[in-house]
């Protein structure tokens, strides 16, 4: 069990790519966090130098308390799964899961003993005499994940395990994983490119774009109280609806406003826009706070506009039409009757609205 | 498959691939046949009436006789299978490191050494054989087996080098990170997991290296020169064909049973073979 602690980590390729930058993490014992953002990010970077297989440019890497910036993955303890699974293709289950433990010298009834009871918690005891080739997607992702576990490492390194699995797999497999962490109360790092995966799976999320660290936080906090615009955009499914405004003033209350539309601004952001009147911001709502306006709503926090395109899900529908200049989505209930372009007025929950700064993109 | 009309697939498929096998196959035929035809009709003209000249009706084995009792064949077939087997072992280890190393380790200029070791592949053997033969004569190997064992590797390395450096790219590199994390070193990993992975690549540069001194004859002509110590290529042209005399029986009866060796190392590895050259290794 143990803590892993990131300062100040860099990474620079020698073609003068710059992958990851300043990054700074305390990941806690016991543990899930899960590194989250668009491919080039450099979360996988971020995770294969922790595990060693890649060199650190600068700054510093412990586990526990020691400091294993040169330290060979070997000596880290940790274990790692790969997107690919990376089975050695011409060991069987058994031997594929017992390759670490033989390495490090271990007795041969230990080794037995281990396997079997990794095997028992994945369900795969049936198939340790196979080769990786006779084996489903999913029960090579069983065994690349059991072969990580026999080992007991102090920390276990995710690489996107569940890309290569179809939809309906990877669900079931999240939720594995999930209960694999719980039972086995080992730190994880897990690396992927899926924000559901991110905010289901992790105790904290860390979103990266660019080789930065955007915000780190709980799963909720990301999507409640984003820090800037990207992290706005990335969590959350469909994402965030994003218009261009100017503030204004009038009537002793700001207004945000923009072409063809006038919105109130909720009096929670009234402190900070006194200082913005006149400038530029990006205002932001999620297609949950939207809903069709009806008699009870402000009419300042409502906008008149028409249905472009609706998009019937099932449980819920995905209403798509133009405001501000901008395309928005709103989730309404489905038992609402609507018509591609019919006029309708949507109103927005003053209490879900987000402002960011046009420049820095940053949270206001 | 697209459905064709019937005409068009033996058209455009049966009979080119008929005159392929045809031109390729008829050789080996020829071979075989006058190795057995006796030799009163291997000097008989074609116009005679009763000729045959694509079978024979009196196969005999007089010439494999002859080729075994009269000349150094049994010799020949020792040398060149000696030679071929210790020059190949010596190209698959030094060729598998090589690729090895250029396929994965990351040094300065290991795409230039990548380069210079194809472009000394391409030296023709031609050429080669004098600073080669100054060199085996100055080191007193000629007319030894080393002679050939050690500078058919010259060909063969650059080869099986190139052949494992690709096959060695096509395995993914998580499999050796894989290892290193499960507790083994760079060497253990490529031992352990790559070596493993790589036996289809390994070995259809091992059948190639192997029928490339098989069937090499320059380098065996010049640096061999006692009848006992030739390799089959070599012996079979300079012993059967004397002044102006073809032994056309025996020659070709040393062609087919040199032949043999080859074919029979390709039939065993054929599958191992093919999956070498496409290459691939699902994960």
């Amino acid at each position: 069990m143990a803590t892993v602690t990131i300062r100040d980590l860099n990474k620079k390729y020698d073609g003068g790519f710059h992958a990851v930058k300043d990054v700074n993490l305390e990941i806690r014992d016991k543990e899930f966090l899960v590194l989250v953002g668009p491919s080039g990010c450099g979360k996988t970077t971020t995770l294969r130098m922790i595990a060693g297989l890649e060199e650190i440019t600068s700054g510093e890497i412990l586990i526990g308390k020691d400091v294993v910036n040169d330290l060979p993955p070997m000596d880290r303890n940790i274990a790692m799964v790969f997107q690919n699974y990376a089975l050695y293709p011409h060991k069987s289950v058994y031997d594929n899961m017992a390759f670490g433990l033989q390495m490090r010298k271990y007795p041969k009834t230990e080794i037995e003993t281990r396997v079997r009871e990794a095997a028992g918690i994945l369900g795969i005891q049936s198939l340790l005499e196979r080769k990786p080739r006779q084996l489903s997607g999913g029960q090579r992702q069983r065994v690349a994940v059991g072969r990580a576990i026999v080992r007991h490492p102090e920390v276990f390194l995710f690489d996107e395990p569940l890309s290569n699995l179809d939809a309906k797999l990877r669900v079931q497999m999240r939720v594995e994983l999930k209960r694999l962490h719980e039972r086995l109360e080992t730190t994880a790092i897990y690396v992927t490119h899926d924000q559901v995966e991110a905010m289901t799976l992790g105790d904290r999320v860390v979103v990266m774009k660019d080789g930065w660290v955007q915000q780190v936080g709980e799963p909720l906090e990301l999507y409640g109280r984003p820090a800037n615009r990207f992290v706005a955009g990335f969590i959350g499914s469909p994402s965030m609806n994003f218009v261009d405004v100017t503030i204004s003033e009038s009537g002793g209350a700001a207004w945000a406003s923009a072409e063809g539309l006038r919105l109130k601004v909720p009096p929670q952001f009234a402190e900070a826009m006194r200082a913005r009147l006149g400038s530029r911001l990006t205002l932001g709502v999620r297609p949950e706070a939207l809903h069709l306006a009806n008699g009870s709503d402000a009419p300042e926090f409502t906008l008149q506009t028409s249905v472009d395109v609706l998009e019937p899900l099932g449980n819920e529908i995905l209403v798509n039409f133009r405001a501000g200049g901008a395309p928005m989505v709103a989730r309404v209930d489905p038992g609402v009757r609507l018509k591609a372009h019919e006029p309708v007025r949507m109103a927005l929950d003053p209490q879900r609205v987000h402002f960011f700064d046009a420049k820095t993109e940053a949270a206001i | 498959m697209l459905i064709e009309r019937k005409w068009k697939k033996w058209f455009y498929f049966y009979l080119p691939m008929a005159v392929f096998i045809v031109f390729t196959l008829f050789p080996f035929y020829w071979m075989a046949v006058t190795a057995f035809r006796p030799d009163a009709e291997l000097y008989r003209t074609w116009r005679q009436a009763n000729a045959t000249p694509f079978w024979t009706l009196e196969p005999t084995l007089e010439h494999f006789k002859g080729l075994l009792q009269t000349t150094a064949f049994p010799h020949w077939l020792w040398n060149t299978m000696l030679i071929a087997l210790v020059s190949t072992a010596i190209s698959l280890v030094c060729g598998t490191f090589a690729g090895y190393a250029l396929a994965r380790l990351k040094f300065r200029g290991s795409e230039f050494l990548g380069t210079a070791i194809f472009i000394t592949y391409l030296v023709p053997q031609t050429l080669l054989f004098i600073p080669l033969a100054d060199i085996i004569r100055d080191m007193h190997l000629g007319n030894t087996p080393w002679a050939l064992m050690l500078t058919y590797p010259t060909i063969l390395i650059p080869f099986c080098t190139w052949l494992l450096m690709g096959y060695f790219k096509t395995i993914p590199k998580e499999l050796e990170e894989c290892a290193r994390i499960d507790g083994a070193t760079r060497f253990g990993a490529m031992v352990r997991i790559i070596f493993p992975v790589a036996i289809p690549g390994i070995l259809s540069a091992g059948i190639f290296a192997f029928t490339l001194s098989w069937n090499e004859f320059i380098y065996a002509l010049v640096f061999m020169s006692s009848a006992e110590l030739k390799t089959v290529p070599v012996g079979v042209v300079s012993e059967l064909i004397r002044g102006d005399i073809f032994f056309w029986g025996q020659l070709m009866a040393g062609a087919l049973l040199g032949s043999v060796p080859v074919a029979l190392v390709y039939s065993f590895f054929v599958e191992y073979y093919v999956t070498g050259l496409t290459g691939s290794v699902k994960g």
